[in-house]
């Protein structure tokens, strides 16, 4: 920095500190709630420090749920959203880096006219097409069932841009090596350019696996049969079935354990995380 | 459009190779969308068949536009994605400015702002819910002792502000990281002169910093009010449901409601359209932004 200011860096760091705290907070809230007997929460403020109920609360949670009111065991709940997570991000890999390659790699009459197909999936997001997407997939007869929790999710242009700009910035003279050597299309794919993706697959795999976890509108669109909801869903469940208010002990567990998967994820690859966050959106 | 100077030729692979991103986008995109927009001139017909669907020009849309409640659901939208877009981005700034100061502490800081990223919506939507209500919540509580009576559940405002924030909320993490990565870029020679030159602290931030991150600035809200008009149905869905008295509720969650708790396909159709019709707008702003950075 270019002048030494002591009382200006004290004084950033107590911005800063607050501003941890505060960002900390509801997830505070969250553990610290979901550690007390329904009892606490009847009446009077909720409680800032620990309680001594955690193991029942979460027990009760991952194997029971809310039986009564229609919400299955969180641990089934997390089961599929871990499959509806994986089934799109594998799903969404593939297909872009294939369609990708094609793109970039091959001239054949349609590239173009293909190549907008594809960026047309960037203007329609699931929220504006609702009724009609839900139709279609019913027609499928996908309802409850994990294809159509994830296939029609799995088209990407963003991973297509992604691997298309990271393709031609690869050297023009490794094709040509490796067409000189004999080797045709696919063996180039697998044996040269799929090894060179592999930090930008990697970064992908992480944003793709949030964005996946995180679904909310469509399990909850196309999913009746509580043997296919999924958590983030799920809580939605919890929050307003019943009259009462919610049972908040056992509701916080459950948002605790929903958050936990991708909050692990972040963290545990956190450069790879800010590499595909700033690199997709571009 | 550009290639690789030499390609591979073969007839067949690369169709076969786009095949299957290319019949899902037709499928579940561009099919429904079209879907969406044959809806949108028709009138329904009833469930017994007596009635066919009759096309009906505009009407679904002459009808939308008169109706009192889908303009509130606009201006709803409208004060929903610029309070959560400004709230989001002015403590993000703020957080990057003070973070890009540090050294021995940046990596500790970044890591513990990152991380609401990865909370969904509908979850982020739960948590501040639980802590703003009216009975047990702690806000309420701190509220009382200054003498305000929080009450999300009849006062609209207190709701719109109750939504905002917790849209916001995980939203900082993703502008902080954008934010810093701007501030990081900006080259410290240009801040020295400044300060020789025996510019302030505060004038060499709005002097010289801010212009320069105008570019990311602009990018994120536009990335930031798409999010806020789309993304946010779980925050809505899962916490006021449009209410009270239809204060928050936002348009893709009316589109929802009209569709599938209303059954009234075509002004929910119409509705689509009309959000199809924003975003390629916003998409369009976007991309001509990328275009203008570039060439610079």
């Amino acid at each position: 920095m270019v002048e030494n200011n002591r009382w200006g860096n004290f004084f950033a760091h107590v911005i800063l500190i607050l501003g941890v705290a505060i960002v900390v907070f509801p997830v505070y809230v969250a553990i610290i709630a979901s550690t007390h007997p329904p009892g606490t929460f009847v009446r009077g403020v909720m409680p800032l420090w620990p309680g001594t109920n955690a193991w029942e609360n979460y027990t009760t949670a991952i194997t029971e749920g809310r039986s009564r009111a229609g919400t299955p065991p969180i641990g089934g709940m997390m089961w599929n959203s871990f499959i509806m997570a994986m089934a799109i991000t594998i799903g969404k890999l593939s297909i872009s880096i294939i369609s990708a390659f094609a793109i970039v790699y091959f001239r054949f009459p349609g590239r173009i006219f293909f190549f907008w197909i594809i960026f047309l999936t960037l203007m329609l997001p699931v929220e504006v097409r609702i009724v009609p997407t839900f139709q279609v997939v019913a027609d499928f007869g996908m309802l409850n069932s994990f294809a159509g929790l994830s296939i029609p999710l799995i088209a990407s242009a963003t991973a297509t841009f992604l691997f298309r700009q990271f393709f031609m910035t690869v050297p023009e003279e490794l094709m040509e090596a490796a067409r000189v050597d004999g080797a045709g299309p696919m063996k180039f794919f697998k044996d040269i350019l799929l090894p060179l993706s592999i930090t930008n697959i990697a970064a992908l795999f992480v944003i793709m696996f949030i964005y996946g976890w995180n679904q909310y509108l469509w399990p909850l669109l196309i999913t009746t049969d509580p043997d296919y909801y999924t958590i983030v869903m799920g809580i939605q469940r919890m929050v307003t079935g019943g009259d009462s208010e919610p049972l908040w002990h056992l509701v916080m567990a459950t948002v605790v354990l929903a958050a936990l998967p991708p909050v692990l994820v972040i963290l545990f690859m956190q450069r790879l995380f800010v590499k595909g966050l700033t690199e997709t959106e571009k | 459009m550009q290639t690789k100077r030499m390609t591979f030729s073969r007839s067949w692979l690369p169709y076969a190779l786009l095949a299957p991103q290319v019949i899902i986008t037709l499928i579940f995109f561009i099919w429904p969308s079209f879907q969406a927009l044959r809806q949108s001139v028709y009138r329904q017909g009833d469930a017994f068949g007596i009635r066919p669907p009759q096309f009906v020009w505009f009407q679904n849309f002459q009808a939308l536009f008169a109706d009192p409640l889908y303009l509130n659901s606009l201006k709803v939208t409208a004060v929903f994605a610029i309070g959560t877009t400004l709230l989001s981005m002015s403590v993000a700034l703020l957080f990057a400015v003070m973070v890009n100061r540090m050294i021995r502490s940046r990596d500790t800081y970044t890591t513990f702002l990152v991380w609401p990223y990865a909370i969904a919506p509908a979850i982020a939507g739960v948590l501040w819910w639980f802590i703003f209500n009216p009975s047990i919540g702690i806000m309420p509580y701190m509220l009382d002792m200054v003498g305000y009576n929080w009450n999300h559940r009849r006062d609209g405002n207190d709701a719109m502000i109750m939504v905002i924030i917790a849209s916001a909320w995980r939203q900082i993490s993703y502008n902080f990281l954008f934010f810093l990565a701007g501030l990081a870029a900006i080259p410290q020679s240009l801040i020295e002169a400044a300060a020789i030159d025996g510019a302030s602290r505060m004038k060499r931030f709005w002097t010289i910093v801010f212009p320069l991150l105008s570019p990311i600035t602009f990018f994120l809200l536009v990335i930031n009010i798409v999010y806020a008009m789309f993304d946010t149905f779980g925050v809505i869905h899962a916490t006021t449901e449009g209410g009270p008295a239809q204060a928050t509720n936002i348009l893709v969650y009316k589109v929802y409601r009209d569709g599938f708790v209303n059954l009234n396909f075509g002004s929910s159709a119409a509705q689509s359209v009309v959000l199809m019709g924003i975003v390629i707008v916003l998409t369009v702003i976007q991309f001509r932004y990328i275009e203008r950075r570039v060439n610079y």
